[in-house]
């Protein structure tokens, strides 16, 4: 079983951890990797990969203009707004 | 110890921009400039709740090049999800294909350097893909905070990845070009670079001459000219090779070209390299392409670049660099196309020398596209015609060019005649100017006689004058010649 870096997940799915919720999460998912062994350890060669549950293929949409500026609906919705831009906290990578 | 003979190693991912009217996921226009998040829906800010709906015309679009790029169309593809965080990214991950992209195994042949030194390479192209775009955000200062805007955000792009088969910036350069040509010329991006259509995304490593294996390589993020494409690269190698001669190592990392500076900058290393944790993404069903619609795309699809510069070569004699140049874009193959139509197939050749020779000149220096020139096609053809059958000559065609572009009428013949450009090559009329000429200069003769050859030069120019220029100085030549050693 891979080791588990805890921190490299919580920076990834950006939340934070305290020590009581990281000793919870060590165990949830050393149980959810020892699950995936023993489905590793099954035999599907020759099982074709399985994308979705539904054997269905993709419907598709005509290429055409059909949603309507909605923008100051959705603007309202959010925390912050101005001048027709949603505003967040300050971003540079 | 003897230096280093070093091999440069490109690859290059290409996103080209689709031209649907609508996004990829959603019924949001596409268009370019509206005024922020007016082009951004309930889908696009990613509302809880919503559902993509894949569009037709992106598939279509996916189809298109990959027949063009002679790849193959996979039957069945998925899309997955790439998990980041960024504000411009309002689902925290960006639809894309993974394991199972829509095109994959194609190549292009293109031509690399010029006249002797030109030759072809193939290069591979491991697959193409379909994602939507992220959207913008804007760091201007709103009271300490980042806006966002979102119109850009479910834009269809097709994500085309070659093989790392570029030995050179040049090979890259005319890759890029090759593809940006292509792309445009099937109508599936606009190519504009300056509105982001198409950026590119080049890996660069060297090796020592004869390895095999890849030397460890980076990436240089978001080119969006082919200029900065070339210094980027040039630069990137210099500096790798240097790196290893002076006995350093180069660690994979993604880097920014400055263009200000000319050089590259790490933007982040593997260290800190993302980990986007793809997975089929469950909203979607597999895109499932039957035959019957890859033949239908196939039969919609004009001549490739690649067959009419075989065409322009073998039936029409011109050069491969000449055809090259006159398949550069669809409207400028359509324009030549259209002019040799009018025309015997023999003056193929005087009429690309007319529209890669004056008229490339005059549409580059006025910044005009070849759509909205005031000479065409027809005009083209004619002035071929008249230098041909020796009624204009070449410098009287020049003339009639400089009208044409001026707008000063659109009858090549009418033109001729207005402006007295009609060479005079009728027998006798040359005659009686020859000998006034031979009568009025006995030096210039004598001297011919005297094995002077350049004492003929002298007098033809007095014939021409004679003419005020209308005087077909070929045949004034031939008939000095004649009557002077006669």
């Amino acid at each position: 079983m891979p080791a588990i870096d805890l921190d490299r997940l919580a920076e990834l799915a950006r939340i934070e951890l305290t020590a009581e919720h990281a000793a919870a999460f060590r165990a949830d998912l050393e149980r959810v990797l020892a699950l995936v062994d023993r489905l590793q350890a099954v035999d599907t060669s020759g099982v074709e990969p399985m994308s979705h549950p539904l054997d269905l293929p993709q419907r598709l949409r005509e290429d055409a203009v059909t949603e309507p500026d909605q923008r100051d609906v959705l603007l309202a919705l959010a925390p912050a707004a101005e001048n027709g831009l949603y505003l967040v906290p300050k971003v540079i990578e | 110890m003897n230096r280093t003979d070093w091999e440069t190693v490109i690859g290059l991912e290409i996103h080209a921009q689709l031209t649907t009217r609508s996004k990829i996921f959603s019924g949001a226009s596409t268009a370019f400039g509206a005024e922020p998040n007016r082009q951004a829906c309930a889908i696009d800010v990613a509302l809880p709740g919503t559902l993509p709906v894949l569009n037709r015309g992106a598939v279509e679009r996916a189809i298109r090049l990959g027949l063009a790029i002679e790849a193959e169309i996979a039957q069945r593809s998925v899309f997955a999800r790439k998990n980041y965080f960024y504000p411009d990214l309002p689902k925290g991950y960006q639809i894309s294909q993974y394991e199972l992209p829509v095109v994959k195994n194609g190549a292009i042949t293109v031509q690399v350097g010029e006249g002797e030194a030109a030759y072809e390479k193939t290069v591979r192209i491991t697959r193409a893909h379909l994602e939507e775009d992220a959207g913008k955000s804007l760091h201007e200062d709103f009271h300490g905070m980042t806006g966002i805007d979102l119109n850009r955000a479910g834009t269809p792009l097709l994500e085309i990845v070659s093989e790392p088969d570029m030995r050179s910036a040049e090979e890259a350069v005319a890759y890029a070009r090759a593809l940006h040509a292509l792309v445009r010329w099937i109508g599936v991006c606009d190519g504009n670079m300056q509105e982001g259509s198409f950026r590119i995304d080049a890996n660069v490593s060297v090796r020592p001459k004869g390895e095999t294996r890849l030397g460890t390589r980076r990436e240089i993020k978001n080119l969006n000219s082919f200029r900065f494409l070339q210094q980027a690269i040039d630069y990137e190698v210099r500096w790798q090779i240097e790196t290893l001669e002076e006995g350093g190592a180069v660690q994979q990392a993604t880097v920014l070209f400055d263009p200000e500076r000319g050089e590259t900058r790490v933007m982040r290393t593997k260290e800190d390299a993302h980990d986007y944790r793809y997975f089929p993404d469950p909203d979607l069903l597999p895109l499932v392409i039957d035959r019957a619609w890859i033949e239908e795309v196939r039969a919609s699809l004009p001549e490739l670049p690649q067959a009419l510069r075989r065409r322009l070569v073998e039936e029409h004699g011109l050069t491969p660099y000449d055809a090259n140049l006159l398949t550069a874009s669809k409207e400028l193959a359509d324009y030549y196309l259209t002019a040799v139509a009018a025309v015997d197939p023999v003056l193929a050749k005087p009429c690309a020398n007319w529209i890669l020779g004056e008229l490339a000149a005059r549409l580059n220096r006025s910044g005009i596209e070849i759509g909205e020139s005031p000479v065409r096609p027809a005009h083209i053809a004619a002035l071929a015609r008249r230098v041909q059958d020796g009624t204009i000559s070449h410098a009287g065609a020049k003339k009639v060019f400089e009208a044409l572009w001026a707008g000063a009428g659109e009858d090549v013949d009418a033109i001729i005649q207005a402006q007295g450009l009609k060479q005079v090559s009728d027998e006798s009329a040359l005659e009686a100017l020859v000998e006034a000429a031979i009568a009025a200069n006995p030096k210039s003769v004598e001297e011919f006689r005297a094995g002077k050859e350049k004492a003929l030069n002298a007098l033809v120019g007095q014939v021409m004058k004679a003419s005020r220029g209308a005087a077909n100085p070929q045949r004034v030549t031939e008939l000095l010649r004649r009557k002077l050693t006669a």
